[in-house]
Formats: C-alpha cells, sequence, structure tokens
C-alpha cells in the first residue's frame, strides 16, 4: 500500500479523502497532521455556533470514528516543521512520516493589519473555534463592547454573532459600503439598514489608526478622525493570506499562493496541494464551492484518473438571520454591460442583474433571494436571455410581463408616518377618512386638513387616495422630478423627512428608483435635500453636484472659469484689491470686471490654475464668493451711517454681519440679499431675496423679492426695532427656505406657493418655531461656514490637474 | 494595442473624471463603479463643452454646457441630440487604468 501524507485537516483535504475512500478505499495509507487539536470540521459553520444556533458538535463533519474506521493515522495538534523532498519525509515535531504522495492543504491565515497595537491580548481574528470561543466567552461578561473591523462576509458574521451574544457591536468598515466586493452600492445599503436594525452600529469610510491598550490589553480603537470606539475585544476581519510558509521553505514554486497545474500538481510532482493555500493560474481561494471541486480533482489525481479543475463563477450567501441577500458573477466591471435593475420599497427588495450581450454576468440580490439559484444557473451557463428579457427580471415563475407599483413607497408607510407636517396629519388619519367616505382632495382637506396649508404634499395624499380608493379615483397628473422616478420633488423631500432617509442609496431604494445611480436632473437635488435635511449625518456628495459647485467657480462658454472672492458687504481694501491684480497679471486673466453684487470678478481661468489662484487669493485674507452656488451670494450695502447723511442705521455693519452669519449655506436656488441705510434704497433691497430698509425706528425686513426672469418687489415679513432681531428673522427665513421649498425654486416662488401668512406664522408669530429654524441653520452651518477654495487648495488638489500628460512622452 | 499605465483607479472619484492630455488632444476618463472605467474624448462636438466637468450618471455623462448626455459605452448622444463622441479602448487591472497608447496618437507606444 503507498503511503500518503496530508498537511492539514481542513474542508479541502477531508473532501478530498472522502472522494479517495469511497473510489479506492485499500489505495493508500493515510497519515493527517493538523495544528489545531481537532479533526476536520465545516468552519463554515462557526458563525451558527457562534450566534447560538448550532452547537461545535453539530458542526463537525469527521469524527474519531471515522478516522477510525478509514484507518487515518491522526496525528492532531502536532505541527509540521519541515518537508524534505529528497528524503520523501514529513517532519513532525514529534517525528518524521515518509511519504509516497503528499498533499499540502495548510489553507490560510487571517490577515492582521500591523496597526500600533495589533498584539494587545483581546485583538483576534475570527478564524477558528478557539476565536470563536473567545468571542461567546465575551458574551458572558455583563455590558461588553466589540469592535469588528472589516465590513466583509466574516466581519459581519462576526458582529451579527456578537450581537446576538447581547454584546454591544460597531463594525468599522474602510470602504463606502458594506461587501463591496460582492454588493453594490444600493444591495449594501439595505444590508447595512437591516443590521442597524438588529443594534449593530456601522461605520463606513472609516480609517483605523491605532488600537490603544491599557495594561497590556485592547481598551479602544482609535480612528483616524479622532474617534474613539471603547471595546473589550477587537475582531479583526480584513481578509485571508494563502498559508505557504511550508511549501517555500520546501522549495516549491509559490506566488500569492502554492502554484497548482489544473491537476493540482505542484512544482514536485510527488507534492499535490489544493485549498485557500494554493494559487491556479493566479486566482486565490476563499469560498467553498472552488475547493469541493478540487477536492475531486485530487482525489482523482492520487487515483491515477484523468480530471481537469476548472474554477468556475461562485456566488456568495450571507449568513446572518434575517438578511437575505444573493451574490454572483462580476456586477462591477467590464465594458457594454447594461443594468436590469428592480427595488420594491415596500418589501425591501433590490435586485440587479448585469448584462454583456444577451448573457448575464451578473447578480445581485437583496431582500428576496428565491431567483437566485436560477439566476446563477444562467450566469454558469452563459445562457441566451434575449427572448425572455423583458420580464427575465422577474425570475423563473414570471414570463408575462407586469410592473413594478408605483405606489409602493407610499403604501409601505406606517399609519403613524406624519403626511402633512403643516397640520399633523398621519397616514392613518387620511386612510380612515377616506375609508369614511372623502373621496377627493378637496373633501379629505375640509376633514382632515391634510395639504390644507403649505400644499406640499399634495402629492402624498393624492397617492393615499388613489391606493384606497384604487381605479375608482383618477388623479390628476403632477410632474415626476426626472424619468428617474415617479415622484415629485415635494414627494421626495416629505419622504426623506418621514422616511428618515440619509443617503443617495436610501433614496433610490426606498422611492424606487428606476436607474442605478439617477441622472444630472434629480442628483443634485436628492444630494441639497439630504444635506438640508440630515447636516451632520449626511455627507455633501461633490459628484452630484453641477460643475460650478464642485469646482467652486463658474464654468463660462469656453470651458474656462471665472473667480470671484468674497467681500463681505461690498467692502474691500487696498491690500485685497492689490492681491486680486497681482493674481490677475499672474494667471494672466483677460477679463477683470465689477459685478452687481459689489465685488470683482477674475473671468477665464483655467480650469488646472484654480487652485493656485485660490492659494494666492487666500493668502491675502480672500475667501470664496460663492458666485456660483445655490447659496448664499452676496449681502448688498450702502454706506449708512458711516458716511451718508442721509443713513439711519449702520446698513454696511449689518451687511457684514449677515454675510458672515450666512455664507457657505446652501439653498434651494441662490439667495442675494441686500440692506439700505434709508428708505431711498441705495443697495436696491427692495428686489432681493432678502431685502432689509433701514428706518429711524429699525429695520423693515423684506422677502421674496425678484430682480431676473421675473421682476417683483419684496414683501414685508416684518419689522424690526434692533440689529439682532433682524439677523434672526432673516436667518429662520432662509433656514425655513432650506427645509422646504423645491430645488431651483427662488424664494418669491416658493412663497407664491406656500403664501406669506404660512411664512409669517412659523417665522415670525411664532418665538419656539424661529428660535428652532435659527438653531438648526447653526447646526448645518457648523458643517458648511468654511472656505472651500481653502479646503480643495489643502485636499482636493490633484483633482484640478490631468491624471496623465500623454503629450510629454510623445515628445521626447 | 498598446496599453499605457495612466493612474490608479482611486485617482478619480467614483462618478467623477479625470482628464488626459494626449497627441490627439484632451481624453477624459470616467470612472462609473469601484473597478470601472470609460475613455472618451473631453470635448462635446456641440459647443465644445468639457465633458470631463460633467455629472456621471450610470455609464453615461451630462454635458455642463447644455445638458447633451453621451453614452461613454457608444459615444453615442442619447436622447433627442445627434452626434457623438470619440470612444478610446480603456481597461481596469489590478486597480490600475490602462488606456491603448496607438489609439491616442502615443508615438513613442506605437
Amino acid at each position: 500500500m503507498k503511503k500518503l501524507v496530508v498537511i492539514g485537516a481542513g474542508m479541502a483535504s477531508g473532501r478530498m479523502l472522502e472522494h479517495l475512500f469511497d473510489a479506492d478505499p485499500a489505495a493508500y495509507e493515510v497519515t493527517l497532521f493538523n495544528a489545531e487539536p481537532r479533526g476536520n470540521y465545516n468552519r463554515l459553520m462557526l458563525s451558527p455556533v457562534l450566534s447560538g444556533e448550532k452547537t461545535y458538535e453539530e458542526i463537525v463533519t469527521h469524527d474519531e470514528a471515522w478516522y477510525a474506521d478509514h484507518k487515518v493515522t491522526c496525528r492532531f495538534g502536532e505541527k509540521v516543521t519541515g518537508i524534505d523532498r529528497d528524503r520523501k519525509v514529513v517532519i513532525g515535531e514529534k517525528g518524521e512520516v515518509a511519504y509516497d504522495k503528499l498533499v499540502i492543504a495548510t489553507g490560510s491565515n487571517p490577515f492582521i493589519i500591523p496597526l500600533p497595537g495589533h498584539d494587545l491580548e483581546g485583538v483576534i481574528a475570527y478564524r477558528d473555534l478557539e476565536d470563536t470561543n473567545r468571542m461567546i466567552d465575551l458574551g458572558a461578561q455583563p455590558d461588553a463592547k466589540a469592535v469588528v473591523i472589516g465590513g466583509g462576509l466574516l466581519g459581519l458574521e462576526a458582529a451579527a454573532g456578537l450581537r446576538l451574544r447581547g454584546v454591544d457591536v460597531t463594525v468599522v468598515h474602510i470602504m463606502g459600503h458594506l461587501m463591496e466586493r460582492q454588493l453594490d452600492e444600493a444591495a449594501g445599503y439595505l444590508l447595512r439598514k437591516s443590521l442597524t436594525e438588529k443594534g449593530i452600529k456601522v461605520m463606513c469610510k472609516a480609517n483605523s489608526k491605532e488600537i490603544l491598550g491599557e495594561d497590556g490589553k485592547v481598551r479602544a480603537l482609535l480612528l483616524d478622525d479622532g474617534t474613539e470606539l471603547p471595546c473589550d475585544l477587537l475582531v479583526m476581519a480584513v481578509g485571508i493570506r494563502p498559508s505557504t510558509a511550508l511549501a517555500s521553505e520546501a522549495g516549491l514554486a509559490v506566488g500569492k499562493g502554492v502554484h497548482v497545474d489544473d491537476q493540482m500538481v505542484t512544482s514536485d510532482a510527488d507534492i499535490l496541494s489544493l485549498g485557500e493555500c494554493v494559487e491556479h493560474n493566479g486566482a486565490i481561494f476563499g469560498l467553498v464551492a472552488p475547493l469541493y471541486d478540487q477536492a475531486k480533482v485530487l482525489a482523482n489525481t492520487l487515483l491515477g484518473k484523468p480530471d481537469t479543475f476548472v474554477n468556475k463563477e461562485v456566488s456568495t450567501k450571507l449568513k446572518v438571520t434575517g438578511c437575505d441577500l444573493f451574490s454572483a458573477g462580476d456586477f462591477a466591471e467590464g465594458e457594454t454591460r447594461e443594468d436590469i435593475v428592480f427595488r420594491d420599497p415596500a418589501r425591501g427588495v433590490y435586485k440587479r442583474l448585469v448584462l454583456e450581450g444577451n448573457r448575464i454576468v451578473g447578480a445581485v440580490m437583496y431582500g428576496d433571494t428565491a431567483d437566485g439559484a436560477w439566476f446563477y444557473s444562467h450566469i454558469k451557463d452563459a445562457t441566451d436571455v434575449a427572448e425572455m428579457r423583458d420580464t427575465l427580471i422577474f425570475g423563473p415563475a414570471f414570463q408575462g410581463g407586469g410592473t413594478a407599483d408605483p405606489l409602493a413607497a407610499v403604501a409601505a408607510l406606517p399609519d403613524d408616518a406624519e403626511i402633512c407636517g403643516c397640520n399633523g396629519v398621519c397616514k392613518g388619519t387620511i386612510v380612515d377618512a377616506i375609508k369614511g367616505g372623502a373621496g377627493d382632495l378637496p373633501s379629505l382637506k375640509a376633514q382632515t386638513k391634510a395639504s390644507g396649508s403649505c400644499g406640499t404634499c399634495t402629492g402624498l395624499v393624492e397617492q393615499l387616495l388613489e391606493l384606497t380608493l384604487g381605479d375608482s379615483y383618477a388623479a390628476p397628473a403632477a410632474q415626476p422630478i426626472c424619468a428617474c422616478c415617479d415622484l415629485t420633488h415635494e414627494d421626495v423631500r416629505r419622504l426623506i423627512k418621514s422616511k428618515e432617509l440619509k443617503s443617495q442609496p436610501a433614496v433610490w431604494q426606498e422611492l424606487g428608483w428606476k436607474t442605478p445611480n439617477g441622472c444630472h436632473v434629480c442628483r443634485p437635488a436628492v444630494n441639497f435635500y439630504l444635506l438640508a435635511d440630515w447636516p451632520l449625518e449626511y455627507q455633501d456628495d461633490l459628484q452630484s453636484r453641477f460643475v460650478n459647485e464642485r469646482k467652486h467657480a463658474n464654468i463660462q462658454k469656453d470651458g474656462t472659469f471665472s473667480v470671484m472672492p468674497r467681500m463681505w458687504g461690498g467692502i474691500t481694501t487696498p491690500d485685497e484689491l492689490r492681491a486680486i491684480a497681482d493674481a490677475a497679471d499672474k494667471f494672466k486673466v483677460p477679463t477683470v470686471k465689477v459685478t452687481g453684487g459689489q465685488r470683482i470678478d477674475l473671468l477665464g481661468v483655467k480650469g488646472e490654475d484654480l487652485p493656485a489662484i485660490w492659494a494666492d487669493l487666500n493668502r491675502a485674507g480672500m475667501v470664496s464668493g460663492h458666485a456660483y452656488s445655490k447659496g448664499l451670494r452676496t449681502v448688498k450695502t450702502c454706506v449708512g451711517t458711516d458716511h451718508c447723511r442721509f443713513g439711519t442705521q449702520d446698513s454696511t455693519g449689518l451687511g457684514i454681519k449677515l454675510e458672515k452669519l450666512l455664507w457657505g449655506s446652501w439653498t434651494p436656488h441662490k439667495v442675494k440679499l441686500g440692506v439700505s441705510g434709508c428708505p431711498r434704497n441705495c443697495a436696491e433691497a427692495t428686489c432681493k431675496d432678502v431685502g432689509i430698509v433701514c428706518v429711524d425706528s429699525g429695520y423693515q425686513v423684506g422677502v421674496a423679492g425678484a430682480a431676473g426672469m421675473d421682476v417683483k418687489e419684496t414683501e414685508r415679513l416684518a419689522d424690526a426695532t434692533t440689529e439682532e432681531e433682524a439677523i434672526e428673522l432673516t436667518t429662520a427665513f432662509i433656514q425655513l427656505y432650506r427645509e422646504n421649498a423645491k430645488y431651483l425654486d427662488r424664494p418669491y416662488k416658493w412663497v407664491a406657493k406656500v403664501g406669506l401668512d404660512w411664512v409669517k406664522e412659523r417665522v415670525v408669530d411664532d418665538l419656539d418655531s424661529r428660535r428652532a429654524l435659527v438653531e438648526r441653520f447653526e447646526i448645518s452651518q457648523s458643517v458648511y461656514r468654511k472656505d472651500p477654495w481653502a479646503d480643495h487648495v489643502e485636499n482636493e488638489r490633484k483633482r484640478y490637474a490631468p491624471l496623465a500628460d500623454l503629450t510629454l512622452e510623445a515628445a521626447e | 494595442m498598446s496599453w499605457i499605465d495612466i493612474g490608479s483607479i482611486e485617482d478619480i472619484p467614483l462618478r467623477g473624471a479625470r482628464v488626459v492630455k494626449t497627441p490627439r488632444g484632451c481624453i477624459a476618463v470616467f470612472r462609473t463603479g469601484l473597478q470601472e472605467a470609460y475613455a472618451v474624448s473631453d470635448t462635446c462636438p456641440h459647443k465644445g463643452g468639457p465633458l470631463s466637468d460633467g455629472i456621471v450618471h450610470d455609464r453615461k455623462v451630462t454635458c455642463p454646457l447644455h445638458n447633451w448626455v453621451f453614452s461613454l459605452e457608444t459615444g453615442q448622444a442619447q436622447g433627442a441630440d445627434e452626434g457623438a463622441i470619440e470612444t478610446f479602448p480603456l481597461k481596469v487591472d489590478g486597480g490600475r487604468i490602462l488606456l491603448d497608447g496607438t489609439s491616442v496618437g502615443n508615438k513613442s507606444a506605437a
């Protein structure tokens, strides 16, 4: 009988031995080494063991009796220290064993990021039963806290298991969304949502800096941004590396893993290898399906039967109860591909198929993965799907048409969701009234007051009518934002608030977007709504902004830009003027223009020069004038009591105060202010979005003026007796506009829709409401009141330069 | 084809673009996915707008000047507009962006 030695009793070698004994039990006399003091168990099932859904005994695949039956000499708990290929012996800690054939199945090692403190007690990987038991023990401690670094499969399973054991868990992930290798943003969002609902904290785009310890034991994880996450246990689940030390010491060919051919033979004809330690055609392996294929091939090779290993597409499922996701194939990369996307917000379902030609090459599904296997089989078989393309996304059971329900988002709202914010009317109240006979909008308004004030919830109320009455209700057609969705701006704004949607993927998914990531019409609007409603939680997305706001300069018709520094209240100094003149010279600015907003515009600056000219202007103390933004532009002033013989108040001073308070804020459309020192109105305040006219007795605050496509005089919001009051009224008005207006409606258009009385109620009459508005504005400004030029000079400079310049190479 | 390494995919923001200067003029390289990029002419055939400054959505870009929308895969203008931009062979390999030097007129690569 020939002698076979196997190093490593894992899932791959275990499956290989099963094949071998099934085919020919008498072919080899087997010795099995394992560094862990036990035989083969189903490592994939460690997560159910951690969560308490299974015991270790239930996941053992080969017990003592099995090894005895097949006469395997087990040397468990003994490490192999070397392989002597000349003498054909394996050297174990307790002695040598001779082999005719040797199988290396040493698997992989968890990758430990070499952060400062990674060797502290309490920093573990998630790889074997020992790690699992450490986590289970932690669950027995009261108030235990854990941090998991890594938002991939393993990290999330560890986090979910710890949570079920009662541990307070935070997952720290460096990428923008969870499981980025298997999922796209939308599915990543849904996964994050269900994990958060389970009480797991998730931090994406979070960079670990240092593991902090106390008495040699882990105490907390410190992130780049200074956040400290206290923990009793830190689990690092950031990936695995093939374990190749033994093979390379023996002089075998090793790259990322131990090199094997299609028959699983290494560079030595008598040594074979399989599992997570091998590299085959440049690929390494982490999922079990290809390992089982390798096991079959390797067993056949040992028996002298021809067989060939082919690396097939694999599919992924996450083993966290209640998180139903499926991912297969290649969905993020490649050219000439098309997407078919299906979203059902009511059921939390997302499905995306990626097609190339007439074949499915990738599939991502969340919430309803029943058809996963069917799509997966089409990916593997490269089925031509041209015939069933129209209904493909509905799966095998549904090949006859049918469309997603545009009312699903509203249907999914709970009964206590507030529909009409002005009058505090919930969905349940409205639905009850409809069932009680209120069959149209006017009667609903009369009965419930819903949509009776500002009217922005009209679309939602109409959808509730449609939903409750079905076909018998004929809704007047409302204009959706764009072809990406069925909802109006007002609907989207209200749903972002009532459903607490705090990211773009959340909006796309929950509100049933029909495109993967919106378009140039909806993306800037949604980006604004999110940052206006959730200033602290939502991160402004530059790529969802029009070029002017992305590059903080105005694009001109020839592709150059205009640069306009801020001049607070229209006041400048000789030093500032000199710096502007120097910049104009240095960057060969073709046109220097004085604007209507009392500042100086440098026109014709090349895009790649922008950071350099900003840096020069910054050095002279100037900041961005936001002349390009849907935000606070200028505060135009007259000289007021400082110089003018008619001036009644310090209009220049008030203008500067307002501008310093309001600058940097984003608004639905541009906002221009004016402060005139007397009713002669030299600052033209009465045609501004907010215009203040000073009088002897105080300040007349007017709003909703216009001097563009429409010309309109301001309407009086209120008279203020003090400067502080005038500032507070202005701030509250702008915040109310930020929170409620449709994107690209100037204040005068918005006020015309909601009515000045509605605005006055909130800004003038109700002092609590006014203060709350000012407070919310300040919260937002804590994020946005800063100079974007300085920020881009410091952090984004390279975006303005070419990625590469191939003209230089050609000239050489 | 002669592949030239022009940079890392991470150098372009997701749904953003960067310019590459070539003997055949400026080319815009768009990042449409984590590991997905396209190279097309940076110049809109309508009024010459810089497409690299446009908003990227799906595998399309909208010109910042007058909102023409182009497919980055085919170069064709979408919707009612008629026209096309040139596309250039590009691939992403191991996080690096490789542009075909021959098609952009790079003599040292040809």
